[in-house]
């Protein structure tokens, strides 16, 4: 296709504003808005919901409800404003947060200029022309739903509808000039556009209303166009030929219903004072000013019961020396886990980490025809692991073959079937079983099965990627990891690396619910590479030179805690030396104990599970959430997420955060230029703002910027899911992942020198781009002297914070509240600490 | 305890916990849930009790007049109940389907928006399931079918709030009614041909159909394509195939539920009921023959390219309910039953573990990924392969079809009509009436040959007026005054043949002009409030700001289109019954007017009510979401 300047350019501005998300397999937590990162956070709300429609608060009067149900502390409010406004100001303020009536109504200019061209034609032609589009699109993207495959799928799209329209009969375009159109060799989107809008100066509008009438498809397509290699089955496709097609399409149906020449371009109808530019400058009004000034009462209603919290005195431990120490993800859901492993384990000590272990590569499963990747999905890894001698664990299920949807495999099916899928049906509804069904996160990896993780000598490539890591290679990855948490010294016997991955079934959005470090899986390979290298003798001598001395006596233990069951595995339990098998067993038995009181823990938030039976009662319940068909959330993933602290364990261990912190740990005064602190900054910023901003958006506009009800979804080709048989697909979280999620931004709270945390942050210009347009608030707890600074987007830098909140309750009957309350929690101060 | 009394509990049962889950308040999921578990798990205990003694009883045919709900000396409308062995599968298969679908929900559906109203609408269909698989004569299962359509469209407009769903609602309950008609109709043969309100236990005496039909091969042809016609829209068949994977809206297990096993099946059990009435006649035999064999042909290619989950599955479920009506038209009862009872379970399940299918399949492919797998149809001339799969992906172009053979023409002619609007439609519509009535005063003045056109001209003028109610654009009252004039015209209209009773007349209109004058009242208060967006150009979605109102119309509208809640549904079976049956235009137009008129209203209703907000002061999803 040829394209002239302006068209191209045209279509880069679109793409920027598409929806970003991978199809389903690789799905990834990205900020939904991050078209509007380069503005400042409210700013950019505005300006994406006065143009694109989205709705990018919570409505005013669930701010109200909030504040009338507590929710938003009534003192905290009054203190909040007075510390913000004058006292004239003050009352002015109250009286519009409080009782101003404002008409909410969005009239977005998206879509404005389409509308009225269908409206004077009176032709709804998308009704004509979507279901085609979408239809063909899905189709030739599908990767393995349709069993007779898309004809010519291997050729670019727009070549595999001309030769449709050559070879069939009855053709895809029925008009003789669309007709002409496709089949020229210069197929030009200026042409096309020049019949359709006429006016040059209207076509980016029009194709702004254009693709956004279908934002899911174009978004998908501009995707795959950039990665064609997320779809296993590879496909040529890219936004301008999808744009092409659905411009023909229109103007195939326009010449059917009326005859060639004998209807009008948009620009005919465009009113003469209408604004062209789509992307312009909006009028800012009172009422953003006023949502913007709500979410951030409710944000700090929480943020500064935490700060408070991080001030308040702990006693310094009694002895350094650790018995058991664990290394586990940053992700928000093993919160409470490290909690009870510190509570239950004597000696125990836990760190956090991004879950890949700072080991990145791919994973080629035994029998996989492909690999996977294994850590941050910015990453490009050099690297392959392979798996080998390891079971089979894919099993067949009848009731997803093709042949059930042939004429006599149906037939002969649902006679010998048929009372079968009823019984299958009837237990899985009464007692709820492993099946080839479930998406386990144990099966990613098998136990027994083995690794390459050494390369060989000569290094061996394959397509590309070393099969292995080198010693030198080895070393540095484990001095990375160990560094940037802080520890290098004090080596406990038995360190667990404990990666993590969910399970579920009839979920089509599972790979969100697995360790998001390790691009959407299990982090059980990266555990077990990560202690493999660890426990190498020459990786050990390497790290004693570069001034890490880990004694013989320690042993790493790799493990995967699967987050929806709350169940463990150990891996390479053979290795560990006989001296420690012991210890290692009662480890277990402790691990198990501290599993079943995370999932009571979490069951408060599981309505239909009676939280005051016995931890070992309400852990059964909880596994069958993985397992039961009938259930659309198997646990809550990342819901409620709002903070993140990044420093010492101890300096917040007191603290009771309700899985609500991603945690990661980090040394000051290990790392006393701040360079590891620019590395987990880097995964913190895009990792866990992502995370949290899918859910901030995907809850306060779950229509356009979330996935909707997950309920009636249809799986489009194995990429997507769609209403029905005809919608747009959707993206963005499903309304059950999110219905106990509060929208609060997050808030990264960083234990070292301001000063050197503004030097880290600035080297970064992406990075800082997160906290200097506040899309995450940034705090900085000073190591020293606990007082907390607050870093202020608009003059970027850092000014002490002093906490509203004046006390925190303490927490004696955790338990109890468990098994009574449901809804977000307090900070509380725990006991024993 | 008699047979008599168990076989109307298993119809009264789920009515009644259908009526009381209407009383439990919207928030209270447990009670809810735990009342249309127990209700139908105990309605599941009794069939499955009393299919077992029957079957030990050797499966004697039971026939129970239940109630008579009118009943002059030459008139009786009964409720009848018929139990046999299609019967009790279908009993039984729908119980425990929908035991299973039910508890299925009781978790899926938990904190969903319309909990409440999922399991009302599903509890009401489960009652017009049992009422139809148990019907024992045409008008009982009239009732139930009537029922299933109205379920059927709650069920696919479940998400009211999104365009597509109200929009495909409207599209199902269309071809809904076009089936309707074919009952209609064949129970208009069929009381000329009976001479009464045949029971299916008479129909199934070869011996008396044999001798009835000597001499009246036509009549018995005619109500056998009628009930083709039903069964085919209702299953599913061509050329009504396209509209059930649009139908796919509603939560995952309703659609499992509705259109993968129970609802889409009834085709299949009117054909199988009523066997022994067209089984009599080879042509009949044919053409449901051919019907099934047709569909398969086209529904199987459509299966095989399609690419989402739930339409693959309903195609290749169209492709097999094709089948079974090839084998009952060859005599294999048994074997249609099974293959039922198979093709219902298999299709439920398949539906409900579709979300799996991303996990699943993916994982095949990981393991087992082959570049270029190879289809039969690679063995054909690249031109045939394109064009049959061109033609595949585009459904055989069946959606359009009927849009253009169909509904195109009527709007047409609706069209003409183009300068009624609701100023002038009182001066038009009222001196029509009140010359209808003037006629009928001075009905002796007139000659016999008028006479005998009269009721055709009314009923024919009625169509008409009902042809503009369903292509009205503009005004939403004009519909509804169309359609009552409709019905006011034909009574006057059939009051002029012979033998006529003017209690029939009234039972007619009594819930008829209730009905529109209430709806009217709504239409004006809604107009009242939003004269803006008051017209049916667009899907307004008023729904979201007038709960209460929207329900009461649409109650109003389910009367004013002869919908079982007034006794106007005696009436219409009782007008229907003054129809000669040298009468066929009448009864073609009466039938007609019948489908669209309720086409007309669901659309009035529709197009106000569901549908995208029409104000943006809160979020809401795209149109094409």
């Amino acid at each position: 296709m040829v394209t002239a300047q302006r068209a191209h350019d045209l279509i880069h501005a679109l793409k920027h504003y598409l929806p970003t998300q991978n199809p389903l397999k690789d799905f990834v937590h990205h900020n939904t808005l991050h078209a509007f990162q380069h503005d400042e956070f409210h700013k950019a709300m505005e300006k994406a919901s006065k143009i694109f429609g989205y709705r990018t608060y919570l409505p005013l009067d669930e701010y109200r409800k909030l504040y009338q149900e507590g929710v938003i502390n009534q003192v905290f409010f009054e203190k909040y404003l007075a510390k913000k406004f004058n006292h004239d100001l003050l009352n002015i303020w109250r009286e519009k947060l409080l009782y101003k009536t404002y008409d909410e109504s969005i009239e977005e200019k998206v879509g404005s200029l389409r509308e009225q061209w269908k409206d004077a034609l009176k032709f709804e032609i998308d009704k004509v022309t979507h279901p085609i589009l979408f239809r063909t699109v899905c189709n030739f993207l599908d990767q393995g739903i349709s069993v007779w495959h898309f004809p010519l799928k291997n050729r670019d799209f727009l070549n595999a509808i001309r030769e449709l329209q050559r070879l069939t009969f009855i053709k895809p375009f029925r008009s003789k000039r669309a007709e002409k159109l496709l089949l020229h060799k210069n197929l030009n989107l200026d042409e096309l556009l020049k019949i359709v809008v006429e006016d040059e100066s209207l076509y980016e509008h029009y194709l702004f209303d254009q693709q956004f009438a279908h934002p899911g498809w174009s978004g998908m397509v501009a995707v795959l166009e950039e990665n064609p290699h997320l779809l296993l089955d590879h496909r040529k496709i890219s936004l301008e030929e999808f744009i092409a097609f659905e411009l023909l399409l229109e103007i195939d149906a326009l010449d059917i219903k009326f005859g060639e020449g004998k209807w009008h371009s948009a620009a005919f109808y465009a009113d003469k004072n209408f604004d062209k530019n789509i992307i312009g400058n909006i009028t800012p009004s009172e009422l953003f000013e006023i949502y913007a000034l709500w979410q951030e009462i409710y944000e700090w209603s929480y943020y500064d019961q935490v700060l408070f919290g991080l001030k308040v005195p702990v006693e310094e431990e009694q002895s350094k020396i650790k018995q058991v120490q664990a290394i586990l993800c940053i992700d928000d859901r093993e919160c409470s886990f490290r909690r009870y492993i510190e509570e239950l384990i004597p000696g125990s000590e836990t760190f956090g980490t991004a879950g890949f272990f700072n080991v990145e590569f791919y994973f080629q499963p035994e029998h996989g025809k492909f690999f996977t990747k294994s850590c941050p999905a910015p990453v490009q890894p050099n690297y392959l692991i392979r798996e080998y001698e390891a079971r089979k664990r894919h099993k067949t299920d009848w009731h997803m073959r093709k042949e059930s949807h042939g004429v006599a495999g149906g037939w002969l099916l649902s006679h010998f079937l048929g009372l079968g899928s009823m019984f299958r049906l009837t237990k899985n509804l009464f007692y709820p079983s492993d099946s080839p069904l479930h998406v386990s996160s144990f099966r990613h990896m098998d136990k027994y099965g083995k690794l390459k993780i050494e390369a060989q000598n000569p290094i061996k490539f394959s397509q590309g990627l070393q099969l292995g890591f080198t010693v030198d290679e080895m070393t540095d990855r484990i001095e990375g990891l160990l560094r940037s948490i802080g520890l290098v010294e004090n080596f406990a016997p038995l360190i667990y690396v404990i990666g993590h991955g969910a399970s579920s079934v009839n979920n089509t959005h599972y790979a969100g619910y697995d360790c998001g470090a390790c691009s959407g899986r299990a982090g059980s390979v990266n555990a077990k590479v990560a202690a493999y290298m660890a426990n190498h003798p020459s990786v050990r001598d390497q790290l004693k030179r570069r001034g890490i001395y880990i004694p013989d006596t320690t042993h790493f233990i790799a493990a995967l805690h699967d987050t929806t069951k709350d169940e463990i595995e150990f891996y390479d339990e053979h290795q560990i030396p006989s001296d420690l098998i012991e210890k290692h067993q009662v480890n277990k038995t402790l691990f198990e104990a501290a599993l079943q009181k995370n999932a009571k823990e979490r069951s408060r938030r599981f309505l239909m599970i009676d939280s005051s039976k016995t931890d070992k009662e309400v852990h059964e319940q909880v596994k069958l959430r993985a397992l039961s068909l009938f259930e659309p959330r198997p646990e809550w993933n990342h819901a409620t997420n709002a903070i993140c602290f990044v420093g010492r364990r101890s300096s917040i261990k007191h603290l009771f955060l309700d899985r609500r912190s991603f945690l990661n740990s980090y040394d000051y005064q290990v790392d006393r230029d701040g360079e590891y602190l620019v590395d987990i900054l880097r995964a913190v910023a895009p990792v866990c703002g992502g995370i949290n901003l899918e859910y901030y958006f995907s809850k306060v506009d779950n229509h356009r910027l979330g996935a909707g009800t997950k309920l009636p979804h249809n799986v489009m080709g194995l990429i997507g899911v769609a209403n029905g048989m005809d919608g747009d697909l959707r993206t963005g979280l499903p309304a059950q992942m999110l219905n106990i999620h509060s929208p609060l931004r997050l808030m990264v709270i960083i234990e070292q020198l301001p000063a050197l945390i503004l030097s880290a942050l600035k080297q970064h210009e992406s990075t800082y781009e997160w906290f200097k347009n506040n899309w995450i608030h940034l705090c900085a707890l000073h190591p020293e002297t606990k007082e907390i600074y607050h870093f202020d987007h608009q003059t970027e830098e850092f000014k002490a914070y002093q906490p509203i909140c004046t006390s925190l309750p303490v927490a004696d009957q955790l338990e109890q509240i468990f098994e009574t309350d449901c809804l977000d929690l307090p900070v509380y101060i725990l006991k024993h600490s | 305890m008699s047979i008599e009394w168990l076989l109307a509990l298993f119809v009264l049962l789920p009515f009644v916990v259908f009526f009381i889950s209407l009383f439990i308040p919207e928030r209270n999921e447990r009670y809810l849930s735990r009342l249309a578990f127990y209700g139908t798990f105990f309605h599941f205990l009794v069939t499955l009790f009393f299919t077992g003694w029957w079957v030990f009883n050797g499966f004697e045919q039971i026939n129970v007049k239940e109630v008579a709900l009118y009943e002059t000396d030459r008139y009786v409308f009964l409720i009848d109940f018929y139990f046999d062995k299609v019967s009790a599968v279908y009993l039984l298969v729908g119980s425990l389907i929908t035991l299973l679908i039910i508890r299925y929900s009781c978790y899926y559906m938990h904190m969903e928006p319309g909990y409440k109203r999922f399991f009302n609408t599903v509890l009401f269909f489960f009652s017009a399931h049992n009422l139809t698989a148990l019907s024992g004569n045409f008008e009982t299962l009239f009732l139930g079918w009537e029922m299933l359509g109205i379920s059927s469209f709650l069920l696919v407009a479940f998400y009211r709030e999104r365009y597509l769903p109200s929009r495909n609602a409207v599209k199902v309950f269309s071809i809904y009614r076009i089936g309707d008609v074919g009952i209609f109709l064949a129970m208009w043969g069929s009381h000329h041909l009976w001479h009464e309100n045949v029971t299916f236990m008479k129909l199934s005496n070869a011996q008396l159909v044999h001798e009835h039909l000597l001499g009246q091969s036509s009549i018995g042809l005619f109500i056998s394509v009628c009930l083709l016609v039903a069964a085919a829209a209702k299953s599913a068949q061509l050329p009504f195939s396209a509209w059930l994977p649009r139908a796919m809206e509603g939560p995952t297990p309703s659609s499992a539920i509705f259109y993968g096993s129970l609802s889409v099946h009834f085709g299949v059990f009117i054909l199988l009921r009523t066997e022994h009435f067209w089984g009599e006649q080879p042509l009949a035999r044919i053409i449901i023959a051919l019907t099934g064999l047709m569909t398969t042909l086209v529904a199987f290619p459509i299966s095989r390219v399609q690419s989402t989950i739930k339409t693959q599955i309903a195609y290749a479920s169209i492709a097999q309910i094709g089948i079974m009506f090839i084998e009952i038209a060859l005599g294999l009862e048994i074997l249609a039953l099974l293959h039922f009872v198979g093709n219902a379970f298999l299709r439920t399940y398949q539906l409900l573990i579709s979300p799996s299918a991303v996990a699943y399949l993916i994982r095949d492919m990981f393991y087992h990924f082959k570049p270029a797998p190879h289809s039969f149809e690679e063995s054909f001339s690249r031109k045939v392969q394109y064009s049959v799969y061109w033609l595949a992906l585009r459904e055989f172009y069946l959606d359009d079809l009927i849009n253009k053979v169909v509904f195109y023409p009527f709007k047409r002619i609706g069209n003409l009509l183009g300068f009624i609007h609701y100023r002038n439609s009182f001066y038009i519509l009222i001196p029509l009436i009140i010359s209808g009535i003037l006629m009928k005063i001075y009905e002796n003045i007139l000659s016999p040959e008028m006479l005998h056109q009269i009721p055709l001209i009314f009923t024919f003028i009625g169509f008409v007026l009902v042809l503009k109610a369903f292509s009205e654009r503009t005004y939403p009252r004009v519909s509804v005054l169309l359609v009552l004039t409709n019905h006011v015209l034909v009574a006057i209209g059939v009051s002029f043949n012979d033998h006529f009773d003017y209690e029939h007349l009234l039972i007619y209109l009594s819930g008829i002009v209730p009905s529109a004058l209430i709806a009217l009242v709504c239409l004006n208060i809604l107009h009242k409030k939003e004269p803006q967006f008051f017209d049916l150009k667009k899907y307004y979605g008023h729904i979201y700001e007038h709960k209460t109102l929207a329900f009461i119309f649409f109650v109003s509208v389910l009367g004013l289109m002869g919908f079982p809640v007034t006794p106007s549904f005696i009436g219409e079976d009782l007008i229907f019954g003054h129809i000669r049956e040298d009468q066929f235009l009448l009864a073609f137009f009466f039938a007609s007017s019948y489908i669209l008129s309720g086409i007309a209203l669901i659309r009035v209703y529709s197009r106000l009510f569901h549908g995208t907000h029409i104000k943006n002061y809160h979020a809401k999803a795209l149109k094409a979401a």
